[in-house]
């Protein structure tokens, strides 16, 4: 018996932080269950597994070929349940993220082990296994109970926060058969540079209240300055102004960061669902009336054009 | 060339979230319904732009619930599709849902099933993975882009920061988001077709619910707003540094 948790991996090998979130919070399972936690990682990595281990995996199981340098959900899958099978594992932990939201499921169904997608609070294991996670996009919660043996948690990313403690991870190469994937990768874009929006402590995000998109260099530069990645509401992005991926909302991507500062955006219900898990919120609206003062922490009445670059200004200062 | 498309029935963006039942249940009162909008504005018009240049023969439509999903099956024929089925079940548990649905496209030999990146409302992102991995075959999950030449299709999907194009043969599911299509608003020719086209009901297949429903909850409500003047925006980074410690 164990908690086995998926360490996903960029493009390049990297180690993404969503995955740091998910040892964290698989090692406090396992904490919780009296057991160990181990970890799964396909592919090449770059990078140091072993210094894992002070987030709380023991184990790491290296599974590393050329047919898993790819994303293919389908063939990772099989790979990730040979493992599971091996290790005993009772809870496997996942992020919630675009690989997890690929893998997580399939496992659930090749496995026939109940999925909590979604997750933002450790299980309660006081009385059968109950996991929380948000519902509604965010406008309310379930507790949803998972009746099988084995347990899938998708933990939604900026949700747990990551404990980092001592320990080295013992790295041993997972014995087990990969069959050549469907899925042929011709080709990746990445924004070089820029924090990716779901990864995001800080999001700064913009709506119409900025009138166009000759207008989006000031926000791309207070953004720069705190370290922060962009997002715009709905109809900015529906009117070419700025790219799909940053559309936030409920019909759009849905982000939980320390941090978000909206701007010019009035804070309609389904742009709401889509935020309302940040932790901090702050909003610049000229209107006073504007309804995502209801949902905000702190808030300036006032006319973007003026407030964004002495809001900039400052944080220059605050950062000498 | 036949695809099945995945139809959930949604509470509007702008419903309240209410429980009833000792907070077990969602309080459907005065609740309107709609498609779900990643399944209608993305899923199912990218389908019938595929049927309009000729990539694709058929699409059914299929959706698992109660009789009382009709009304909504019925909106998504207005938009297109030539028949819809519905799986006489009504869960709240992805793989049970999933069952219906892949017991369907294992019968009905389609070669693509669409479904929405994710419900607005159980926000599971389960059902299209779990489908494909019932029938063994390929998932591409939140796709953007979706092009087929013959057999091969080419989809493009968000990753973190970016995004992957890849290739892959048929058959194939797919979650679709924004990008891979544009709204549309039904006609009337396409409301009165709808009333003509096929609704087959079948009954569910046997699967087991994985998971259940222990209860809901709704967050707790902020604690009010904390007003900066317009003309001391340091004070407000002083707040966001000292007091939230957000930056
Ligand atoms: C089914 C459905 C799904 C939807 N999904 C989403 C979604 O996922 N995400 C989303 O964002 N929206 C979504 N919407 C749209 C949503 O209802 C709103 O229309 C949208 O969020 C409004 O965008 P906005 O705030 O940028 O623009 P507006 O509502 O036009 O607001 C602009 C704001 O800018 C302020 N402003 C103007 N000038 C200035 C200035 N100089 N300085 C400061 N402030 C200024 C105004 O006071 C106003 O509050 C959805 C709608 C529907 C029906």
């Amino acid at each position: 018996m164990s908690v086995l948790i998926f360490i996903d991996t960029a493009e390049d090998g990297h180690v993404k932080k969503a995955s740091l979130e998910a040892i964290s919070y698989g090692a406090k399972i396992a904490e919780q269950l009296d057991t160990v936690a181990e970890g799964v990682v396909l592919g090449k990595v770059t990078g140091d597994l072993p210094s894992l281990g002070k987030y709380g995996v023991k184990k790491i199981h290296h599974v590393n070929n050329d047919a898993l340098d790819h994303f293919d959900a389908q063939v990772d899958t099989k790979v990730i349940a040979q493992v599971a099978q091996q290790t005993g594992a009772k809870v496997i932990v996942f992020s919630n993220n675009v690989d997890g939201k690929a893998i997580a499921p399939r496992l659930s169904a090749r496995l026939k082990a109940g999925l909590v997608s979604g997750a933002v609070a450790l299980p309660d294991t006081s009385n059968g296994f109950t996991v929380k996670k948000n519902v509604f996009s965010g406008k309310a919660f379930a507790n949803i109970t998972v009746n099988t043996d084995i347990k899938i948690i998708a933990l939604n990313p900026n949700a747990y926060q990551v404990v980092a403690g001592e320990g080295t991870a013992e790295v041993v190469t997972a014995n087990v058969a990969t069959e050549p994937g469907r899925v042929k990768v011709t080709h990746v874009t990445k924004s070089s540079g820029e924090v990716p929006l779901t990864e995001a402590e800080i999001v700064v995000s913009a709506g119409r209240g900025l009138k166009g998109p000759e207008n989006w260099g000031m926000v791309e530069e207070l953004a720069k300055t705190l370290h922060a990645a962009t997002a715009c509401s709905r109809p900015v992005a529906d009117a070419h102004w700025r790219p799909h991926n940053e559309h936030v909302g409920q019909t759009g991507i849905a982000i939980a960061p320390n941090l978000y500062i909206a701007i010019g955006i009035s804070g309609a219900i389904q742009h709401l669902a889509g935020v309302n898990r940040s932790k901090v919120i702050v909003v610049i609206n000229k209107d006073p009336e504007a309804p995502f003062f209801k949902a905000a922490d702190y808030g300036i009445v006032g006319d973007a054009f003026e407030i964004i670059p002495k809001f900039t200004a400052a944080v220059k200062q605050l950062k000498g | 060339m036949k695809i099945l498309v995945c139809i959930s029935k949604t509470p509007d963006t702008t419903a309240k979230i209410a429980f009833t039942d000792n907070n077990t249940k969602f309080d459907t009162n005065g609740v309107q319904w709609i498609i779900n909008p990643y399944d209608e504005w993305y899923a199912l018009v990218r389908a019938i732009e595929l049927k309009e240049k000729d990539a694709a023969t058929t699409i059914h439509l299929i959706t698992v619930g109660s009789a009382d999903a009709e009304p909504i099956i019925r909106k998504a024929l207005a938009l297109g599709g030539d028949e819809a089925i519905r799986v006489n079940a009504e869960s709240h548990d992805s793989f049970y849902v999933a069952s219906q649905i892949a017991e369907v496209a294992k019968q009905g030999g389609y070669d693509l099933v669409f479904t929405g990146k994710e419900t607005i409302d159980y926000n599971g992102s389960s059902i299209g993975g779990m489908i494909a991995e019932l029938l063994d075959i390929p998932y591409i999950s939140l796709a953007t882009k979706f092009e087929l030449a013959g057999t091969l299709a080419t989809i493009t999907r968000e990753i973190e920061g970016g995004e992957e194009t890849c290739e892959v043969t048929l058959p194939v599911v797919v979650s679709s988001q924004k990008g891979m299509a544009e709204q549309r608003i039904p006609n009337m020719r396409g409301i009165m077709a709808a009333r003509t086209k096929p609704l087959k009901v079948v009954e569910p297949a046997a699967a087991d619910a994985l998971t259940s429903v222990a209860g809901f909850g709704l967050p707790p409500a902020k604690a009010g707003v904390k007003l900066v003047p317009a003309d001391n925006v340091e004070e407000l980074v002083r707040l966001l540094h000292e007091e939230a410690k957000a930056i």
